[in-house]
C-alpha cells in the first residue's frame, strides 16, 4: 500500500507547470512510458500529448474506454461532476489560498495582521485560563 | 436623393461622384503625366476658385496709417510737420540671429515642471519611507506648488500631523480613501510650512 492512485484509463490529473498550468485533464490513452494522450474538454485543454512528470493525479477517475472521443470524455466529465467535486477538495483550496495571499494588497495585509492578533489574544486568554486551573488543582 | 430634390428647389446640382486618378502609375510614385500636362488633363483653367474675403480679413487689411502729423512745438511754434509711424532701424547687427544666452532654457526652482506618479491620487495611502515618521501609512491629500505632497496622518491615528513629503520618499499603495468630501483649506501652502528663521537681531558690541 504504498501507491494509491495509478495511472490508468479515466484518471484526472491536475498539471502543475507547464502552458497550461493549474488545469484538470483526463488521462485518455498511454503513448509510452513518458508520455500519455490526455484531453481536458471541460477545462480547456486541447486533446494533446503530455508528459507524466507535468501531471499531479487526483482521487478522480472517470469512465470511459481508452482512446474515447473528446465528447465521450466530456460527457463522463459532466456526469461525475469533477469541477464541482474538485473545487470543493482541501487540494484546490489551499491553491487557491496560496493565490489569495500572492495577490494582497498592503490593506489587505493590515487585515491579515489584526485578525491575527485578535485570534491569538482570544486563544492565549483561554489557555491561561486552562493553566490556571491545572495549576490551582 | 429624389426626396431631396422635391424638397430643396435651392440645390440645383446632386452631388458629383468624383473621378479616379487621371494619371496612370508607372511605377509606385511616378505618374505618366507631368505637373503640366495635369493641369490640362483636370482643366483646372476651369477651376480656379477664390475664398471670399471674410470681415476678418477685410479688417486685418485696413493697416495702421504709416505717417501721423503732429505739430510743431518749441522755438519753430506754429505749423505741423509729418513723422513716421514706424522709423528704420538706425543699426543692423553683423550676425542674423542674435546669440542666445548661457541661461538660455534654463528656468528658476518656481517655473520647473511639476510631475506627479499616476499612482498617487488624492485619497490614496502613502507609506513613508524616511523621516521620523518613516513606516507609517499616511493619506495623501494634494501636490503643492513646490512638487512636494501634502499628507495627514490623521493625526488622531497615527500622529503625523499635516505635512510635506517628497514624492520619491514614499510608497504609493491601491488603497485610497475618498476624499471628495474633504475640503483643504486655502492657506495651505508651501509658504506655510516652509520653515521660519527666529531673528534676533540685539547687536551688542
Amino acid at each position: 500500500q504504498v501507491f494509491k492512485r495509478y495511472v490508468e484509463i479515466g484518471r484526472v490529473a491536475y498539471i502543475s507547470f507547464g502552458p497550461h498550468a493549474g488545469k484538470l485533464v483526463a488521462i485518455v490513452d498511454v503513448i509510452d512510458q513518458n508520455r500519455a494522450l490526455v484531453d481536458g474538454p471541460c477545462s480547456g485543454v486541447r486533446r494533446q500529448a503530455m508528459p507524466f512528470k507535468c501531471m499531479q493525479l487526483t482521487d478522480f477517475v472517470l469512465k470511459f474506454p481508452h482512446s474515447a472521443r473528446q465528447k465521450h470524455v466530456r460527457v463522463a466529465w459532466e456526469k461525475e461532476n469533477i469541477n464541482e467535486k474538485w473545487t470543493a477538495t482541501r487540494w484546490a483550496k489551499k491553491i487557491e489560498a496560496r493565490e489569495k495571499k500572492a495577490k494582497m494588497s498592503d490593506f489587505d495585509r493590515y487585515k491579515v495582521m489584526k485578525a491575527k492578533k485578535m485570534r491569538n489574544r482570544i486563544i492565549k486568554h483561554e489557555v491561561k485560563k486552562l493553566q490556571k486551573q491545572t495549576s490551582k488543582k | 436623393m429624389a426626396g431631396e430634390q422635391k424638397a430643396g428647389v435651392k440645390k440645383a446640382k446632386k452631388p458629383k461622384k468624383h473621378h479616379a486618378s487621371r494619371n496612370p502609375v508607372l511605377a509606385r510614385g511616378i505618374g505618366k503625366y507631368s505637373r503640366s500636362a495635369m493641369y490640362a488633363r483636370k482643366a483646372m483653367y476651369k477651376r480656379k476658385y477664390e475664398a471670399p474675403e471674410t470681415k476678418i480679413e477685410k479688417k486685418k487689411r485696413e493697416k495702421a496709417p504709416a505717417t501721423l502729423t503732429k505739430p510743431v512745438g518749441g522755438d519753430k511754434n506754429g505749423g505741423n510737420r509729418v513723422v513716421k509711424v514706424r522709423k528704420m532701424p538706425r543699426y543692423y547687427p553683423t550676425e542674423d540671429v542674435p546669440r542666445k544666452l548661457l541661461s538660455h532654457g534654463k528656468k528658476p526652482f518656481c517655473q520647473h515642471k511639476r510631475k506627479l506618479r499616476a499612482s498617487i491620487t488624492p485619497g490614496t495611502v502613502l507609506i513613508i519611507l524616511t523621516g521620523r515618521h518613516r513606516g507609517k501609512r499616511v493619506v495623501f491629500l494634494k501636490q503643492l506648488a513646490s512638487g512636494l505632497l501634502l499628507v495627514t496622518g490623521p493625526l488622531v491615528i497615527n500622529r503625523v500631523p499635516l505635512r510635506r513629503t517628497h514624492q520619491k520618499f514614499v510608497i504609493a499603495t491601491s488603497t485610497n480613501v475618498d476624499i471628495s468630501g474633504v475640503k483643504l483649506p486655502k492657506h495651505l501652502t508651501d509658504a506655510y510650512f516652509k520653515k521660519k528663521r527666529l531673528r534676533k537681531p540685539k547687536h551688542q558690541e
